[in-house]
């Protein structure tokens, strides 16, 4: 599929059994992007920050747990802080926020994505990955409404399929990813 | 509620003049996407259904700017909550604080109140209680009356009761309060060198100086020309030595006042060095 708009900002949810999908991610990401990333991972609220020493161990790019306020910068990966939603006020800073939980969760994936997407219009990508419950689907519907871009893991290659294979039936998504062919996909962004 | 696109970017703009024209409270350097998020959930639990109807409602009929403040500040707080904080202000900062005669404290944007009596607590088991005083401020009243009853809901008892033990509390927790069916009500003495007040941070200067002002998960609600500003006005109102606690993802790193603070460990308390 060809593409006239740049991506410049990845987003990724996922929830129960998407976090191997996210190492063997980070692992494959070459490191040459005019873009950021971001994942959105749902986690324990007192959980400290493992998440992120553990990816950076595994990945070229500079991991870093959002704070508020924290400068987006291109070629990084920024995570979701748990008992936090993350938003986006422009294109600058990541901008924190600790109200009511989506889906019982904080950071809620609908969320972060419908607040990107406000920001970022058709220069979003949207991935929805592995998990139990449905947050993310209206956010993928929303991105998908103001011209951004929608991969879903495909739900035969989900640990847990609830959250893809609801996401695939309601939302007209672009693509339907793999763990193994994702890491490609995401190289290739903005290079053809 | 996920419900991200009931009003216009434009439309935010047109409401937030309202309010300041007609009510004075100035929402214009609040974070952007926040505040969106708050309106849009006002609009679903109000069952507005459009803005004008917002709009129509909100200039006409001041009552209603009650509610509004109500719910467009978040009021999403816990007693303990980040128990390794309250750890680190009982056993590092409290025995500083105690070697001055009176013992002044700023909780800042205290919400509901939960975090001042978890203030007053710690001081009563460092016995520091009696030379205190802890302002407790917030730009919403109605959430000081809850704060002045110091009645909460029963069932989060069991969680800030781990929370306590976690920030090393050695006592049992129900001994601060009493059930009576669905509600925990605190002991009273824990308000008595409590002053709840209105205070807005936006517009209101300092009142007082402080050796400690805590103020959590406030300033992310703010943009960052705002929060400068509050940082300016903490600056203005914390003694040299006096220590600032902050939120676990906020810092005073981006700031222009940073170089006049010393941060202690890993932690999000700093301690102000000689200036002005």
């Amino acid at each position: 599929m060809k593409y006239s708009e740049n991506i410049e900002l990845v987003m990724i949810g996922g929830s129960a059994g998407s976090l191997q999908v996210i190492l063997d991610l980070v692992k494959r990401l070459d490191g040459e992007f005019d873009f950021s990333i971001v994942l959105v991972v749902h986690r324990k609220a007192q959980s400290t920050s493992i998440l992120p020493t553990l990816l950076q161990q595994f990945s070229i790019l500079d991991v870093i747990e959002a704070e508020d306020k924290t400068e987006i910068m291109n070629n990084r990966i920024y995570i979701a802080p748990a008992d936090y939603h993350l938003l986006f006020d422009d294109k600058k800073n990541i901008s924190l926020d600790r109200s009511e939980k989506l889906h019982f969760s904080r950071p809620s994936i609908d969320i972060s994505f419908g607040s990107a997407s406000d920001v970022y219009g058709d220069r979003l990508l949207a991935v929805l990955l592995s998990g139990a419950n449905s947050d993310g689907v209206d956010g993928l519907t929303y991105v998908k409404k103001n011209g951004g871009r929608v991969w879903i893991q495909n739900p035969e290659t989900a640990e847990v399929d609830y959250m893809p294979r609801q996401a695939a039936d309601k939302v007209r998504y672009d693509l339907l990813i793999t763990p193994q062919n994702l890491p490609e996909f995401i190289n290739q962004l903005n290079k053809n | 509620m996920f419900e991200p696109g009931i009003l216009r970017d434009e439309e935010i703009e047109y409401l937030i003049k309202d309010v300041y024209e007609l009510y004075g409270y100035d929402f214009s350097m609040y974070s952007r996407a926040s505040f969106k998020r708050r309106v849009n959930r006002i609009c679903v639990i109000d069952k507005f259904t459009s803005f004008a109807e917002l709009r129509y409602t909100l200039i006409n009929d001041p009552e209603y700017l009650k509610r509004f403040i109500e719910e467009i500040t978040v009021n999403v707080t816990e007693m303990f909550r980040d128990p390794y904080f309250f750890k680190v202000l009982r056993e590092k900062i409290l025995p500083q604080l105690g070697t001055y005669p009176l013992i002044r404290i700023w909780v800042a944007g205290c919400s509901t109140g939960e975090e001042a009596y978890s203030v007053a607590i710690l001081l009563k088991e460092a016995g520091l209680y009696h030379k205190c005083l802890i302002y407790a401020t917030d730009i919403n009243p109605s959430v000081l009356e809850t704060a002045s009853s110091g009645v909460f809901p029963l069932q989060q008892m069991k969680i800030y009761s781990e929370n306590y033990i976690a920030s090393g509390g050695k006592k049992d927790f129900s001994d601060y309060y009493t059930a009576n069916y669905d509600s925990a009500r605190f002991d009273k003495s824990l308000k008595e060198k409590m002053i709840l007040s209105t205070h807005n941070l936006v517009s209101d200067s300092s009142f007082n100086s402080f050796q400690l002002i805590v103020c959590r998960n406030v300033l992310i609600y703010f943009d960052k020309m705002l929060q400068e500003r509050v940082f300016n006005l903490f600056d203005n109102s914390l003694e040299n030595l006096g220590y600032l606690a902050l939120g676990s993802k906020e810092t005073l790193r981006f700031s222009n006042l940073g170089k006049f603070y010393h941060q202690i460990e890993d932690q999000k308390i700093w301690k102000k060095v000689d200036h002005n």
